[in-house]
């Protein structure tokens, strides 16, 4: 029937985005007696803290009162996996912009000019920021995360060519366009309602019972829905939360708090910037033989989700492609910057960014079509061609498939003869032509998180709310979960309400995350409906005197005898027997994703449950004055299994590339020598317009795709995608070559027009050398 | 007729405010008053969550659907007006832009689409189905191609459409004169130029806003306090356009999109620098005077009127006075206007320079983004061409090189004489390199801007054959 699964239902929500009738945290009715909080970040990035006077502030008309360390209960940390990082610093602040203190008012306004009031003197110290340096002083969080097969010094060693290289990336503002906020509601019983853009609302609980030091069931965190998350509201919520509880714990008030985006973009973590060095073996047909690595990640001041970052990048870093002798080694430094975080993708794109320069470079250097040299090394056959470097074997492998449709779709042979066309008469203005393929695995890497509840409940009108753990931030998970449980209940989907994403509903859920929303809570959402039904329809059958429930059919709000549809009986009515009969009409569903692991001190494992793949094809055409350019045309090829939704996995698709192609091309991090940002508002921060998005961008969801032991056949969307914006690089880095006469040049990324100018004058200063040399 | 209380019809509700500051934005104002469909992204200008629309004159002379940026509109400024926001789009059933944004998947997190609702309302009504009705609104989720499908597949607006109805039955009469006091804070919209020179003598703490689309950061930004502002909104005398055969007088409180509709194929160079300006929630109330008279060294208008001579008439209590744009700027954030001055009009002369047959004219801005960013290097370049494809007169104009923006006066001087060419173009590429000493900062380096100076010049040599040239 698949009433439901597959369509292209519109966002849950959409009514509501459009007549701005959808609630976020911060557009609730205001409640009597809430104050609100302004922070009071330190104007250093090291510095120690040698006098704080909050006295001054609390003069100022409608200040209550200032939140610092001493005033925490419970706890001062909310490290999500180390111990290390404090709500509010006691004798030392680590980063330029962090909150030292929480100024609580009558107004927010109050709070802000009593914000002004406070004293602190700081001593500053020497602030470690630069990548580079701070590796140098061995500055780390943690140690090396490796994973290796064979022997690739021995493999270098024996290579006909080898490669050298470093390269450097930087990182990347979520720019989701709701800032942080958190609402935090005491009652006179000790516990606490808490309203919070939080992708993990389990682990903001957690946060504020560990803060507070009140049991976790003390605390209930909901999440009514975001204005976008993209992993930049994992842990990084915690911090307001964990601040408005204190301040509502001091007052017996409810506590509001709402970052200004000038202060959101310097208080919370970012995409890390990574450095990489590798070297590289290779054959002169461009066979890849070995691959040695050591990616370096700017973990910033404390350790947050780090370990885990440079775990998926040492993880995925092999992308679509087959080496026999590989080694990578991951690391988190650390330095005198805001921590920084989990962000779509979560350390893969940056990862697949080294590798995918390794790749191209060869092709460049052998003159080879770096087409060619991608299809060559792809993970092919079976055995060790077809198995990761952690040893897990590529089942399903779609990679030629999608690339051979690509191809085909995308027209990439007749193109690349009119890119040559075009810049063989056109002097100051290349265009350059790119095709790149994806595998990402899925999973959260470590095995714990894989799991997910469900909770549904059912009215004796018929009416139906849904609870499951997963948060929506505009991915479209609840529209996705309504139409789990409706094929999976058989019942029309307007029957259901989704109740916002609750502790209370639904505990110890994982973060929404990892692409994993639909994967993890659809199969919860289909065991709780299944649970139901196991209930329902001994009911149905002594409706219909039948002795079979095992044969009954749930569809279009009706229980009938199979192969007898006139045979049925309404689903409404069959609620009411049930509760008659005194048979419950609620249940949990539950799930976890079954065999996997990693074994994190060898290396090896199956850590992930199956492969996404993919492939874009990207056009452009650079200026030669300037640098800049424009994305003319944009193909790709996505695997998403079954699509449950092909409106919203289209979407996600997009979106994820537009966003990778920010990151990749505009989207640019810069700080003062002293560790200011410099970077803190979208006067400064550019994120594409829609004037960015090529007039040609055509995405095609591969048919025939359907995954085995997953929701409906269907395959995780969020962050795959994203890494296809490496087309968009590898292409401007082909129209820059085109304007010399060289085989390969730097381009630094975000490669800004000026980083793309510098990538020409290189190219041509090459090809000037090259010609006196001959 | 002067009104003293601040009223405005926000959904057809007409409200009459008391006690409430005249500078309080209008974005807090609607979410404060409950109005929270209208987001906050940036309170920046620059990512149009809180786009709301006005009803404003159009360059017609006509009523239109303006859609703006609520975050830098002090609340002052829409006395007298009607505003709609996304509350009031959907009547009876969902208006066809909200309808076909469901329909595609316009929407995911939705915090933006608000915004996106307002603009595309807007667009609607002018017939504009393109990229540009959305240009000022930034979504982080979609990659806006539904956004973009949604608005190609617009029907044109229906005979019985009941906006467009409202619209021809607005009133003809202009914005009412204004002396508002709220909260300490005083705001005053006269309608005579007389008026404004009277205020500013008795107030001289006052501060004078057209468009506040500056302004409006100062107020969210920096919580600026300004106790006196005087709104040139109104003045009848700072309005209007006046083509003539060898000039165009242009007011300086016309809004740039009603210079943009107005003066369309008259300057190539300022239809090109327009078309980059901003996006359209600022333009529709961003002024060419306020872009002077703030005097920003990055502003992208003065390059265009520097390199096409334009002349700023000033006007004090004593007189008014012409002054050349070549002189204006003095330093940084510093012009010629005087304290008791205001910009009246700018005008830009239309005549080639004696012994020239063909102009070529154009601008051409680098930002780190192509669209609604602020400048790396702005540049606009005239040039006068005799029969002889000799230059007669040169104008190489640049903002974001210097403290203000500035010609290149020894190289124009040095192109005079000499033929159109390639080796005209290579042989001052050195000098033009060194030109100026410009800094590096959060957008670029100096080199980068050193680059761009010289590389734009030849940029323009290679594109004029192309060129539209003017006679």
């Amino acid at each position: 029937m698949g009433k439901g699964i597959g369509t292209s239902h519109s966002h849950e929500s959409a009514i509501g985005h459009v007549t701005g009738q959808a609630i976020y945290t911060d557009d609730q009715r205001r409640l009597a007696g809430m104050l609100h909080l302004w922070p009071v970040q330190a104007p250093h990035a090291h510095a120690r803290i040698v006098r704080m006077d909050v006295a001054a502030a609390a003069a100022v008309a409608g200040v209550i009162t200032t939140v610092t360390a001493a005033d925490i209960t419970g706890v001062n940390n909310i490290g999500s996996i180390v111990a290390d990082e404090e709500l509010l610093p006691i004798d030392r602040v680590s980063y330029w912009g962090q909150a030292v203190a929480w100024v609580v008012g009558e107004t927010e306004e109050a709070a802000r000019l009593g914000a002004l009031q406070v004293e602190i003197e700081y001593e500053p110290l020497e602030p470690l920021l630069d990548l580079a340096e701070a590796i140098a002083q061995h500055s780390f969080h943690g140690g090396t995360q490796t994973v290796q097969r064979g022997d690739p010094i021995t493999a270098l060693a024996q290579a006909e060519t080898r490669l050298r290289g470093e390269v450097t990336m930087g990182g990347q503002d979520h720019f989701y366009l709701e800032t942080h906020a958190s609402w935090v509601i005491p009652a006179p019983d000790g516990s606490y309602q808490v309203y919070a853009g939080t992708q993990h609302p389990t682990e903001t609980q957690a946060a504020i019972a560990h803060i507070l030091d009140i049991p976790r069931s003390h605390v209930v965190v909901t999440c009514l829905r975001m204005g976008g998350g993209f992993g930049g509201k994992e842990t990084q919520a915690n911090l307001m939360a964990a601040a408005a509880a204190i301040a509502a714990q001091k007052t017996g008030r409810p506590v509001r708090v709402r970052l200004n985006r000038q202060q959101d973009m310097t208080m919370t973590g970012k995409r890390h910037s990574f450095l990489a060095q590798y070297q590289v073996g290779f054959t002169h047909e461009g066979m890849i033989t070995a691959v040695d690595v050591d990616l370096f990640a700017d973990g910033g001041w404390s350790t947050d989700l780090s370990p885990l970052v440079v775990q998926a990048a040492v993880l995925r870093i092999d992308n679509a492609y087959y080496v026999p002798d590989f080694a990578v080694r991951g690391r988190v430094v650390k330095t005198h910057k805001v921590s920084n975080t989990a962000f779509r993708g979560f350390g893969s794109p940056q990862g697949v960014f080294v590798m995918e320069e390794i790749v191209e470079r060869v092709a460049h250097t052998l003159g080879l079509p770096p087409d060619q040299v991608r299809e060559r090394n792809f993970y092919r056959g079976s055995g060790e061609t077809n198995t990761t470097p952690y040893g897990q074997e590529v089942r399903d492998n779609r990679i030629q498939r999608i690339w051979d449709e690509l191809k085909t779709t995308a027209n990439f042979e007749v193109r690349q003869g009119e890119v040559a066309q075009f810049n063989a008469t056109h002097p100051h203005r290349k265009r350059g032509l790119s095709i790149c393929p994806i595998k990402f695995g899925i999973s959260f890497t470590s095995q714990t998180p894989n799991q997910a509840g469900a909770l549904i409940l059912i009215y004796l009108d018929g009416s139906i709310q849904l609870n499951h753990g997963g948060t929506e931030m505009g991915q479209g998970l609840h529209t996705k979960m309504l139409q789990v449980a409706a094929r999976a209940l058989g019942v029309k989907l307007s029957r259901f309400r989704i109740m916002p994403t609750s502790t209370d509903k639904v505990p110890n859920t994982s973060a929404t995350a990892a692409s994993s929303g639909s994967d993890l809570n659809g199969q919860a959402v289909k065991d709780a409906c299944d649970g139901i039904k196991a209930r329902l329809s001994p009911v149905a059958a002594r409706m219909l005197d039948l002795y079979a429930p095992e044969e009954l059919v749930f569809a279009d709000d009706w229980v009938y005898c199979a192969g007898q549809p006139d045979c049925r009986v309404s689903f409404d009515a069959v609620v009411q027997e049930a509760y008659n009969r005194r048979v419950s009409l609620s249940a949990t569903g539950y799930y976890r994703t079954p065999n996997i692991y990693f074994d994190k001190e060898t290396g090896q494992g199956r850590p992930f449950y199956y492969f996404v793949y993919s492939a874009a094809v990207s056009e452009v055409e650079v200026d030669g004055f300037t640098g800049t350019f424009k994305l003319r045309r944009v193909d790709i090829v996505h695997d998403v299994g079954e699509s449950l939704n092909p409106l919203v996995d289209r979407g996600q698709i997009e979106g994820a590339f537009t966003q990778g192609m920010g990151w990749l091309t505009m989207e640019e991090l810069v700080w003062a020598a002293d560790g200011r940002p410099l970077v803190t508002a979208p006067s400064t921060y550019k994120i594409p317009t829609i004037s960015e998005i090529p007039e040609q961008f055509n995405v095609h969801l591969l048919t025939r795709a359907s995954q085995d032991g997953t929701i409906y056949g269907s395959k995780a969307v969020g962050e795959p995608p994203l890494l296809l914006a490496f087309s968009v690089r590898q292409a401007l880095r082909a129209a820059a070559i085109a304007f010399g006469e060289t085989d390969w040049v730097p381009l630094a990324s975000p490669a800004t027009p000026e980083a793309i100018l510098h990538a020409i004058e290189s190219a041509k200063s090459a090809a000037s050398v090259s010609v006196k040399s001959d | 007729m002067l009104e003293t209380a601040l009223t405005l019809t926000i959904n057809g509700d007409r409200l009459s405010l008391d006690n409430i500051s005249p500078t309080l934005t209008l974005l807090e104002y609607l979410r404060q008053s409950g109005r929270i469909g209208t987001k906050e992204g940036c309170a920046d200008g620059d990512c149009g969550a809180c786009t709301i629309v006005v009803v404003g004159e159009g360059a017609d002379g006509g009523w239109q659907y303006q859609a703006m940026n609520s975050c830098l509109i002090p609340l002052g400024a829409m006395a007298g007006r009607q505003l709609i926001t996304v509350e009031g789009v959907a009547q009876g059933g969902l208006h066809p832009v909200q309808a076909k944004m469901v329909e595609l998947g316009g929407s995911q997190c939705g915090y933006c689409t608000p915004g996106f609702i307002m603009s595309m309302f807007a667009s609607y009504y002018d017939g504009q189905r393109d990229d540009l009705a959305v240009e000022g609104n930034l979504c982080r989720c979609t990659g806006y191609l539904p956004i973009r499908r949604a608005l190609q597949s617009l029907q044109p607006v229906d005979a019985e459409d009941p906006w467009q109805a409202r619209l021809a039955q607005t009133d003809a009469d202009g914005l009412p004169a204004l002396d508002y006091q709220g909260q300490g804070q005083r705001f005053y919209r006269p309608t005579q130029l007389s008026q404004v020179l009277a205020l500013m003598a008795d107030h001289p703490e006052a501060t004078l806003v057209a468009g506040a689309t500056d302004l409006g950061l100062e107020l969210t930004h920096r919580r600026q306090q300004y106790p006196v502002l005087i709104s040139l909104e109104a003045v009848e005398e700072l309005h209007g356009i006046q083509p003539a055969a060898t000039e165009v007088t242009i007011g300086a409180a016309v809004p740039l999109s009603q210079i943009k509709a107005t003066l369309h194929g008259v300057f190539p160079a300022l239809d090109e620098m327009l078309h980059w300006f901003a996006a359209r929630q600022v333009r529709n109330r961003a002024t060419l005077g306020g872009n002077l008279g703030t005097a920003s060294p990055i502003g992208d208008l003065p390059p265009v009127l520097l390199a096409l001579d334009a002349t700023v008439t000033l006007a004090s209590t004593a007189g008014q006075r012409t002054v050349a744009i070549a002189d204006f700027f003095t330093g940084y954030r510093q012009t010629l206007r005087q304290p008791d001055e205001v910009i009246v009009s700018i005008t830009i002369p239309k005549t080639l320079a004696p012994g020239a047959t063909r102009r070529l004219s154009q601008s051409y801005k680098v930002g780190k983004r192509g669209t609604d960013d602020i400048s790396i290097v702005a540049a606009t370049f005239t040039l006068d061409l005799d029969e002889h494809n000799t230059i007669v007169l040169a104008r190489l104009a640049y903002g974001g090189v210097a403290a203000t923006p500035v010609r290149a006066i020894a190289i124009e001087t040095a192109l005079i004489g000499q033929p159109w060419t390639a080796e005209t173009v290579q042989a001052v590429k050195s000098p033009l390199h060194n030109a100026f000493t410009p800094l590096s900062d959060l957008r670029a380096s100096a080199g980068y801007r050193r680059q761009l100076v010289a590389n734009l010049f030849e940029k323009f040599f290679y594109e004029s054959a192309s060129l539209r040239s003017t006679s």
